[in-house]
């Protein structure tokens, strides 16, 4: 059935890296409550184009919740109020008639902002280069069923590499750190056969190139778990942890 | 022959890639140190082609338009990856998986490509494994696999419902590691708008960096487009916002042939339009016809609740139509079906255009728990997104474009007419046909990528190494340039009243009406003029905010609707042109008594390539004979 509710959009405009952002207030009048969040955003940038007005600058591709692509703050969460939901899986009928919504940015040095609610992440990609990888050339893998891997453990190993790279857990964090998308796949490899040869320096490597990339240290508040679009548990940063600790001790 | 070789090796098929592989030219190491290579697109097919050439020491630039390669659509697959291993043990085979996807294909796929393709599948599960990818697994420790739409033996490997994304992440892991090395340079939010070719032979690119606006060159030995698929054309597809033709279209106006532009494939199981705001279509898996039945109601225009509506007032359609097979035919069958049925009035929810995918009969006969747990995670999306629980009252469904098996025509090196310059993945039309199976594009993408171009490179490469790259400097340089920038200038100086979303939204109707699902003569005819006068529309009112050196996602969008105007003309020609139905692609002209398609082997068992003209030239249509010396093509039946 046809609803439609009316709202408040606060929405932080800046115009690039260099200059400063302010917030800027947008009536939303007759929102459809089936539209995606992101098509709200769409509806809201046509009618500033139409305008003569700069559209909302904002990250997006897939649109259904696997790229991780698109990354707002809203209303003080990442991603918004709906556990375990991006962005752009987040419908208008989890908002009220009259609701003032603030959608920022996600706020940390080591993201800073490109435009609008943009933000640039190669911090990310920094620390995956760093070691986020099982060193195998293509062609010279052994039979895949060489490798039996118990059940649990490729349960428990898959849930780690569901990580989608949006840096919510960073925008949550009141440190801004990555530990726990750097611990996801610490501890996707780790767990598996394939990835042990090279535990003990990919978590050092790892955890070294997460703070040159200016992420904060870990203080265990577990924001991050709580508000990851994929559940990813903050049990993998215990195991960071502990893997880091033994690696650091046969250094 | 004409202007196409096919350069299939002699031999007999199976012997085909062996022999070619022992006698491929070779690059020497210190050579490949001095070879460049471009690779646009991070997808499964780029990342494992810039990943592996990377290892082998070629020196690699790497291009991706999102922030990270991770973000490529190639993430979005759900369902799996084909593998001939016969794990199993059910009577798989190289032959089979080949034999099935040829058949799938309806015959317009090149035999030796695709028994390639079932040749490395299997490497593809190995190299994938050691690089720690999670794949479903038995309580033994082993992988477990499943079966897929259309075949008779379970041959997919699976990680969940998120295939895409576990191999996306092998491949950018690897990847990663050869940016680390410095094997690959990556350039992020870069697109690339021009392909620099001298005396037909690609030299390099042109892109722009989408942070800044500015325009760079970058040359190179060899150029790789691995830029995924054009389904954007139809405004309202499964493919990510971003997923466009503009790579694959400018090396179209550069002289690379475009291979069967018209076949598109139209998924059945999709959540349906809601409103005019609609910005892209997400997919349900097609396992749920496994255990959903499909139905609309026997009458025209019947509003009742599905819950109200009696089971003998209800069409199970497919059942119907299609005893043998059910509500498991293949995806073309079903999506066709699906349309007739809103086509007679009988569709269902508020447009009308969605029929239902019903779980009630499941349910009672396994129970709630077993449906919960084959489908779970796909029934709470579908609640996600519609707001309706699927376990009590039917889901809607309606077919939405996912998949184009058209592309860039290419040879058996994965090389396309233009020298030097290859397609991988879905950016070519190689290995499905005109209809691809379930599971086959995760595979096709890192064939390419893994095993295939690795060799097929070499074999263009050794006869470069005594030459330098093209220096940057050069006037073809200069040329594509100029050429880019004139038309980003001339684009946002229309200043018209139409947004690009406007136009964009605008194309989508026209393909979707006249080029989607069923297509014929007339509406085709109509279409062309409709799209010729769409680009006028374009080139004198479209309106982009902005300007050119600041981030400007409508300005990028801009570009790429352009180019999709064009490829929309040119779909519309090849549709027209092919006057069979096959595959994906339905003329109502060529159909039996009931309605199913019928193919014509006589007069067009070929590959369409179209050859660009000139700006205001009609395209040029060549004709790659497809010879089956192994399978014999027959009338596909699912009755």
């Amino acid at each position: 059935m046809e609803e439609t509710i009316n709202l408040k959009l606060k929405i932080w405009r800046q115009k690039n890296t260099v200059t400063k952002g302010y917030f800027e207030t947008y009536d939303m009048p007759g929102v459809n409550t089936h539209m995606s969040f992101l098509e709200m955003m769409d509806v809201l940038n046509d009618r500033l184009i139409r305008e003569g007005k700069d559209p909302v600058a904002f990250d997006h591709d897939c649109r259904e919740g696997i790229c991780g692509m698109c990354s707002m703050y809203i209303n003080g969460r990442p991603h918004g109020p709906l556990k375990g939901t991006t962005t752009c899986q987040l419908h208008m009928r989890f908002f009220s008639d009259g609701e003032t919504v603030t959608i920022e940015p996600w706020r940390a040095a080591a993201f800073p902002i490109i435009k609008d609610l943009v933000v640039d992440r190669s911090g990310f990609e920094k620390i995956i280069q760093a070691g986020g990888y099982i060193s195998v050339n293509t062609g010279n893998a052994p039979d895949a069923n060489s490798i039996p891997v118990p059940k649990v453990v490729a349960d428990e190993a898959f849930d780690a590499a569901a990580c989608i790279g949006c840096g919510a857990c960073v925008a949550a964090c009141k440190n801004a750190s990555a530990m726990l998308f750097t611990a996801a796949k610490v501890s996707q490899l780790s767990l598996l056969p394939q990835g042990k040869p090279e535990k003990d320096i990919r978590v050092l490597k790892m955890v070294e190139a997460h703070d040159e990339a200016g992420f904060g240290s870990c203080t265990n508040t577990g924001a991050c778990e709580a508000e990851c679009p994929k559940g990813i548990s903050i049990s993998h940063i215990a195991r960071l942890n502990r893997d880091y600790v033994s690696a650091s001790l046969k250094k | 022959m004409g202007k196409l070789d096919s350069k299939i090796p002699a031999g007999s098929l199976e012997n085909k890639w062996r022999d070619y592989k022992s006698s491929v030219k070779l690059v020497n190491p210190a050579n490949k140190r001095k070879l460049e290579v471009i690779v646009v697109g991070s997808g499964l097919a780029g990342a494992s082609a810039a990943a592996t050439l990377g290892e082998l020491g070629y020196k690699v630039k790497c291009f991706c338009f999102q922030d990270s390669p991770r973000r490529a659509h190639s993430i979005a697959a759900q369902g799996g990856i084909n593998a001939a291993k016969n794990y199993s043990n059910d009577g798989d085979s190289v032959y089979r998986l080949f034999y099935d996807t040829v058949k799938g294909g309806d015959y317009r796929a090149r035999e030796a490509n695709v028994y390639r393709l079932a040749e490395v599948s299997a490497a593809i599960i190995d190299q994938c494994v050691a690089q720690g990818v999670p794949f479903a697994r038995e309580y033994g420790g082993l992988l477990d696999n499943r079966s897929f739409g259309g075949v008779q033996v379970s041959r997919t490997f699976y990680a969940r419902g998120q295939t895409g994304q576990q191999l996306l992440l092998g491949a950018y892991s690897a990847l990663s590691r050869q940016i680390a090395k410095g094997q690959v340079r990556m350039y992020n939010r870069h697109e690339m708008i021009e392909l620099v070719t001298v005396d037909n032979v690609a030299k390099g690119i042109i892109v722009r960096d989408l942070i800044s606006g500015e325009i760079e060159r970058h040359s190179a030995h060899a150029v790789l487009l691995c830029t995924g698929g054009y389904g954007n054309v139809f405004y309202l597809s499964t493919n990510a916002m971003g997923s466009n033709v503009t790579a694959g279209w400018k090396a179209y106006k550069k002289g690379a042939f475009f291979g069967n532009p018209c076949f598109t494939q139209i998924h059945p199981t999709c959540i349906p339009v809601s409103g005019e705001y609609q910005s892209k279509l997400t997919l349900m898996s097609e396992s749920l016809r496994n255990d959903g039945r499909v139905w609309v109601p026997k009458a025209q225009g019947d509003k009742r609740k599905p819950s109200e509506i009696p089971d003998d007032e209800r069409d199970y359609y497919l059942e119907r139509r299609y005893p043998a097979f059910g509500n498991l035919v293949p995806r073309d069958v079903a999506s066709r079906a699906a349309k007739q049925a809103c086509d007679e009035g009988r569709g269902v929810g508020s447009s009308g255009l969605a029929v239902y995918l019903d779980f009630r009969d499941s349910i009672n006969r396994l129970g709630r728990d077993v449906i919960s747990e084959r489908y779970g995670n796909l029934f709470e999306m579908y609640e996600k997104i519609t707001g309706e629980d699927p376990y009590s009252t039917p889901m809607r469904i309606y077919p939405a474009v996912h998949y184009t098996m058209g592309g860039l025509w290419v040879d058996y090196n994965l090389m396309t007419t233009v020298k030097g310059l290859y397609a991988l993945g879905e950016c070519n039309f190689s290995d499905h046909g005109a209809n691809r199976l379930g599971a086959s594009a995760l595979m096709q993408g890192l064939a390419d990528g893994y095993f295939v171009i690795p060799y097929t490179l070499g074999e263009y490469l050794a006869d470069e190494i005594r030459n330098p790259v093209t220096p940057v400097t050069h006037p073809a340089f200069d040329e594509a340039e100029n050429a880019a920038k004139e038309r980003i200038n001339r684009m946002m100086n229309v200043k018209g009243r139409q947004t690009v979303e406007d136009l964009h939204k605008k194309l989508g109707k026209i393909m979707w009406d006249y080029c989607g699902m069923a297509r014929n003569q007339e509406g085709l005819t109509k279409a062309l003029q409709m799209l010729k006068d769409l680009k006028a529309e374009f080139w004198s009112d479209v309106k982009i905010p902005g300007s050119i050196n600041e981030f400007n996602p409508e300005l990028d969008k801009a570009g790429r609707v352009a180019d999709f105007i064009e490829l929309g003309e040119l779909m519309v020609r090849d549709a027209l042109n092919r006057r069979e139905s096959c595959g994906g692609h339905f003329r109502e002209e060529s159909q039996t008594e009931d309605g199913e398609a019928r193919r014509d082997d006589e007069n067009f068992s070929f590959v369409s390539a179209w050859e660009f003209a000139g700006e205001n030239a009609e395209p040029v249509l060549n004709k790659e004979e497809l010879h089956f010396e192994v399978v014999h093509p027959s009338q596909r039946s699912y009755k």
